[in-house]
């Protein structure tokens, strides 16, 4: 990842504000008199954060990974199935992703430096944030079944990305495509 | 979009008309779907001096700026001033019978003068009837300030006006999805000079004001899972405020700056722990198996109001901000989530699932009534202007994301669309400027 921070001329904007308040209380119908204190109130923009003052603009590129482990990556190899579909509001790993999840374990265990990244997935319906947390619940999910079958803790991370991913308004079965946990292994 | 539920006023109507053009340049552009049943009959007569009130090096019109915030708010009605035989630039030359017969309650008069590289900005409100000035303002600025003046104008006559803090001269920040593009953008809170905060290729989430406007954190994934930054809005510097194994999501900001609670969730699921402003210090807050998630402060920085599904499904909970055992807020519905507090404390805006339809909801903290305020099927994010007056929240119109407000009575409603066409998400409405 390339930090870029670009810079706008056209945006920088100090604030130089002085500003003064002047008889707000009712008075009699004759013009307010308006003072100008402006030489002592002239001040620079150091809260300007708080006025619309300029913005600077952070643009962040993404870098795609190297290749990796030859055996992940053939799609004749079960190591190249990555997804575990879940039913609608439920963490359960079905029966079905046994093999998948073995495999993994298999691939783990004799890698002992390797390591992986679980991504929990949902579908786009509830809000974003608590949507985070139900991916994280699938994705917890699926690190216990490898360490049941003998992945150490140490090997895995369990994040989120909640409906992020998911597919903008599903309807049906194109909903039960989000609800999913990606493996991704370290080098992918 | 409901108008029959509403009565639009006509003269309001026409009103928002005359003001397309003002607005046509936008990156978000303001519709107004509803109105108060009371509206403040006022006029915003044009400011005298630089061309139309504008000034040189810049196109804005300070006093349809004004007009077009009022207006907005839904709780005022700007009279129609073209054709007005005298369009007054000073209290003295008011002829109040012209304004009072057509209903005025009050008269806005001012003017603009250049003076150096500088603007001098008068201002007058005008009670129509008592003829007595309700308030005087003047001001010097530079030419790009003549918007948020504008704004802070429209604030004061607000504030006398309806006896409520104002709300315009603050700043609301989002997050655009424009083909495979993030952006956290901001802008003034009439949609105008939207700027970048920071983009990328992957997804930006949850962003919060500091307290004092100056910074803002939020969610990035762009190392390829959920990490906190916090970033300067004036220098661009940002910081890791939060990067531990698994996620790290949700802040939100202590009225005093000082911390944020954020959630974590290493091998587990997700808890609520503080962590002081400048990273380190943290702490963990609630110590469950279920989920606990989108933290946010009381205003008086007491407690911490969460949503959880220790109960079975998603509730709102509370818990000490210092740590200790959380209790139930939410009770009535099977689904409430994303708690935010008005800025007085004493209610709480939160999304409810009300049988597949998400809803923003407002409960009275004290009587516990709810009210469900919005219309939409997919509604998130609610958060509250500065004066608690209006919830902005995300909702999804023709499938696209896009912003809608509606005032807290439920009586007036805006929507905020992008005039780019990209999906505008996660509303958070910045303090009132200084």
């Amino acid at each position: 990842m390339n930090q870029k921070t670009s810079f706008n001329a056209k945006l920088l904007m100090v604030a130089v504000a002085s500003v003064f308040l002047v008889a707000c209380k009712s008075t009699p119908v004759t013009p307010a008199k308006v003072e100008d204190k402006s030489p002592a109130g002239a001040s620079t923009g150091a809260d300007s954060g708080a006025d619309t003052g300029a913005i600077k603009e952070v643009a962040i590129d993404s870098s795609a990974n190297s290749a990796g482990n030859s055996a992940l990556k053939d799609p004749n190899n079960i190591l190249s199935k990555r997804n575990i579909y879940f039913d609608y509001d439920s963490d359960a790993v079905k029966a079905e992703y046994r093999p998948i999840i073995e495999a993994h374990a298999k691939y783990m265990q004799a890698n002992a430096d390797a390591k992986m990244i679980l991504q929990g997935n949902t579908d786009e319906r509830g809000t974003r944030e608590y949507n985070l947390s139900l991916g994280q619940r699938r994705a917890v999910a699926v690190k216990n079944s490898l360490n049941l079958l003998g992945v150490k803790d140490s090997q895995i991370e369990t994040v989120s990305y909640g409906e992020e991913k998911a597919t903008q308004n599903c309807a049906g079965d194109s909903c039960d495509k989000d609800r999913r946990v990606d493996i991704v292994h370290q080098g992918d | 979009m409901k108008l029959n539920q509403f009565n639009l006023v006509k003269s309001l109507f026409f009103g928002a008309i005359f003001f397309f053009n003002a607005i046509a340049h936008a990156a978000l552009e303001i519709e107004i779907t509803g109105g108060g049943a009371q509206q403040i009959p006022i006029a915003i007569v044009p400011f005298g001096g630089a061309p139309f009130g504008g000034a040189a090096n810049t196109k804005d019109n300070i006093s349809e700026i004004i007009a077009a915030d009022l207006n907005r708010s839904g709780l005022f009605r700007v009279l129609e001033t073209r054709g007005m035989a005298n369009l007054p630039t000073s209290p003295a030359q008011i002829k109040y019978a012209e304004w009072t017969a057509l209903q005025a309650q009050a008269v806005t008069v001012g003017s603009v003068q250049s003076v150096g590289g500088k603007l001098k900005v008068s201002f007058h409100l005008m009670d129509a009837l008592k003829q007595t000035q309700l308030a005087g303002m003047d001001y010097q600025i530079s030419p790009h300030q003549v918007r948020t003046t504008a704004h802070k104008i429209a604030d004061i006559i607000y504030q006398k006006m309806t006896g409520q803090t104002g709300l315009f001269a603050s700043r609301i920040a989002y997050i655009t999805k424009t083909g495979k593009r993030y952006a956290l953008q901001v802008a003034d809170a009439d949609g105008y000079n939207p700027q970048t905060v920071v983009s990328s290729n992957e997804p930006i989430i949850s962003p919060a004001w500091s307290p004092d406007g100056s910074k803002l954190a939020y969610v990035s994934f762009e190392k390829k899972k959920p990490i906190v930054y916090v970033q300067s809005l004036t220098s661009g510097s940002r910081q890791v405020l939060a990067n531990y194994k698994g996620n790290n999501s949700a802040p939100a900001w202590s009225p005093d700056g000082s911390k944020l609670a954020i959630v974590l969730t290493y091998g587990a699921n997700s808890q609520i722990y503080t962590v002081s402003s400048g990273g380190g210090d943290l702490k963990q807050i609630t110590k469950s198996t279920a989920i606990d998630t989108e933290p946010i402060f009381s205003p008086d920085g007491s407690q911490i109001y969460f949503s959880s599904d220790r109960g079975g499904k998603p509730q709102i909970y509370k818990v000490p901000a210092s740590g200790g055992s959380p209790s139930r807020v939410t009770f009535e519905g099977g689904y409430n989530v994303s708690p935010r507090f008005s800025p007085d404390g004493k209610s709480l805006a939160y999304i409810r699932n009300d049988g597949g339809a998400f809803k923003v909801a407002l409960q009275d903290l004290a009587s516990g009534q709810v009210q469900i305020l919005s219309e939409g099927n997919q509604d998130e994010s609610p958060s509250f202007a500065p004066n608690g007056r209006v919830i902005l929240y995300a909702t999804k119109v023709g499938g696209r994301g896009a912003l809608a407000a509606v005032s807290s009575d439920g009586k007036v409603r805006q929507r905020l669309k992008d005039s780019s066409g990209g999906d505008v998400r996660e509303p958070a409405w910045g303090p009132l400027a200084k």
